[in-house]
């Protein structure tokens, strides 16, 4: 395995406000691992700088080998980062076909090949392909904006996952979805990038999730990564419970297995 | 065989009938057929730009540009249609070129006020000059064709099957161009501009070829105003009126199809032609009327009113 994602002593700050200090991460290739902390610690505010969203007041990021640092997030794109929104950045007034169409005809078209047609039969194919492997062939002629939460937010990441990329960063994949539909989601999810080998940074409020479907954890806290490991031992960190999870969740744990959480 | 659309079959139909009724015509038509050519190629840019979510409130300042860069060509002896068209278009295209690295930063009413403002610059620096005549400006003397020189009414017809053929190309062109990836990611860049930098591509540089684009129809439209009604002058080429009257045509027109800004620009040349001729007091009062009508009852435009007779439930753009 091979690290694809370095950062190093990474500053952020917002006049008075420290939003990121001394983070230092290092990625391996096919990692899944999940981000989590309080509102506000800079879990957004990492994956904002990492994409080129943000730029960092002081540090490194390094990409594959070269550095990253400065450039606009069409460019950390295209080198291989991709990333999708707690609140899903679509085509709202297009049917969702045409989001995705225009997603792969933006990935594989540039110079000249912007003039050659946007639809074409073998990218259809593909368009229609990956809206099987995202489970949303059946909304396939819907108007985005009428799309449920879910498969909205399914929308969102089908769409940064076109480009195949190395790293994908799902900013709160299954915030605003129901108890009941937050796992059938990351199955789709997970299994799709699970066959695209590509390894995966999720933002996470929900320790179940965290549990089952990641390797690594972060935590931040005020900015601070205060635990970085494997996730069964981020979960018993004392200072994970106490800043992140919250004694409410090791309670309900304990007594029923778990199905709520702080 | 894919690029023989409905609308290319209808383009080409609509050029071959007007090739033929340009030996017929008579002047006065062919004269309202040559300023609706010319206005509905800027509209045609204005549609591009609207497509990608923006309204220009100065597109007079590229039309405008073209047009005097044409009439000054004459003024040191050049004549050549060819060369007076390619000059105009292709200075305001540059024109838009440089203009574009500002406006491209801009979105909605400051997008739309920004270009005002150049074309208002435009406007005071034609009025200021007097070697161009100032407010009156200066007539443009009748063009030759490629060493052809006709006289009388054989220049209207030469002018008007020149101009047909060029626009002829140019709405082809649009239509083709819409329907590529580049052409597509107006509706993109118009949606969700976060998601296109996030796919890879920049909105700005989008907007930016638009907007090139949209300037170098202007100044096609300017220089064959120009030629057409043989004099150029500010109130009547680079005034900001002039701009409120290219955005009423795209608005008259809708932004469904390319053929649609040809359809509007005559619609809107006829209304002010008979407004003025029988309600000379009132004529401004009709021609706001007929907006304020269109906007009510026909949103989408004159075109809409196709797809509505064709699709009655649910009607969608083209």
């Amino acid at each position: 395995m091979s690290v694809v994602l370095e950062v190093r002593d990474l500053q952020k700050t917002f006049g008075a406000v420290v939003a990121a200090k001394d983070v230092n991460v290092s990625v391996e290739e096919h990692e899944i691992i999940g981000i989590i902390g309080a509102n506000g610690a800079g879990k957004t505010t990492f994956v904002n700088m990492v994409t080129g969203y943000l730029k960092p007041t002081s540090g490194q990021i390094d990409f594959v080998g070269r550095s990253i640092l400065g450039l606009p997030p069409r460019e950390i794109t295209r080198l291989g980062i991709s990333r999708s929104f707690q609140v899903p950045q679509i085509f709202a007034s297009e049917t969702v076909f045409d989001n995705l169409q225009m997603a792969y005809a933006i990935a594989e078209e540039t110079g000249l090949g912007l003039f050659s047609p946007l639809q074409n039969d073998a990218r259809g194919e593909r368009v229609d392909n990956h809206l099987q492997r995202y489970q949303i062939a059946e909304y396939r002629n819907a108007t985005a904006s009428t799309l449920p939460q879910g498969t909205r937010k399914l929308l969102d990441i089908a769409m940064a996952a076109v480009r195949k990329p190395t790293i994908l960063m799902l900013d709160e994949p299954t915030s605003g979805i129901s108890v009941e539909e937050k796992f059938g989601l990351m199955d789709v999810i997970m299994e799709a990038l699970r066959q695209d080998r590509t390894t995966v940074l999720f933002i996470e409020h929900d320790m179940e999730i965290v549990e089952r479907y990641v390797s690594r954890v972060l935590a931040f806290y005020q900015g601070a990564i205060i635990c970085d490991a494997p996730t069964a031992e981020a979960l018993i960190d004392p200072g994970v419970r106490e800043f992140v999870i919250g004694e409410e969740y090791h309670r309900t744990r304990s007594k029923t297995g778990g199905i709520e959480d702080a | 065989m894919r690029y023989l659309d409905k609308t290319v079959v209808g383009l080409s139909i609509a050029f071959l009938v007007l090739l033929w009724a340009d030996f017929f015509m008579a002047e006065w038509m062919r004269f309202v057929g040559l300023q609706s050519l010319s206005r509905g190629a800027v509209a045609l840019g204005l549609l591009v730009l609207w497509r990608t979510g923006l309204v220009s409130f100065g597109h007079a300042l590229y039309f405008g540009f073209g047009a005097y860069a044409a009439a000054m060509l004459t003024l040191i002896g050049f004549h050549d249609a060819f060369l007076l068209v390619f000059a105009g278009t292709f200075s305001a295209g540059l024109l838009a070129f440089l203009l574009g690295f500002l406006l491209r930063r801009y979105r909605a009413i400051f997008f739309a006020l920004l270009n005002l403002a150049f074309s208002m610059i435009l406007y005071g620096v034609i009025v200021k000059t007097e070697e161009l005549g100032s407010t009156d400006g200066f007539s443009v003397r009748a063009p030759t064709f490629l060493g052809y020189a006709p006289e009388g009414e054989a220049v209207q017809t030469a002018l008007f099957l020149f101009t047909l053929v060029f626009t002829y190309i140019i709405t082809v062109g649009v239509h083709l161009y819409l329907k590529t990836t580049l052409g597509g990611m107006s509706m993109a860049v118009r949606e969700n501009e976060i998601r296109v930098e996030y796919l890879g591509y920049s909105a700005e540089k989008v907007i930016h070829y638009k907007y090139v684009f949209s300037g170098l129809v202007a100044g096609f439209g300017g220089a064959i105003m120009a030629l057409a009604i043989g004099q150029v002058d500010p109130d009547s080429m680079a005034n900001w009126t002039v701009s409120g009257e290219f955005v009423f045509i795209t608005i008259l027109s809708g932004i469904g199809n390319v053929a649609a800004t040809y359809v509007g620009a005559l619609v809107f040349e006829l209304i002010r032609t008979y407004a003025f001729e029988y309600a000379p007091q009132y004529w401004q009062f009709i021609l706001g009327g007929s907006l304020l009508a269109i906007i009510m009852f026909l949103p989408d435009g004159i075109w809409s009113l196709l797809s509505r007779l064709r699709k009655p439930e649910g009607a969608r753009g083209l």
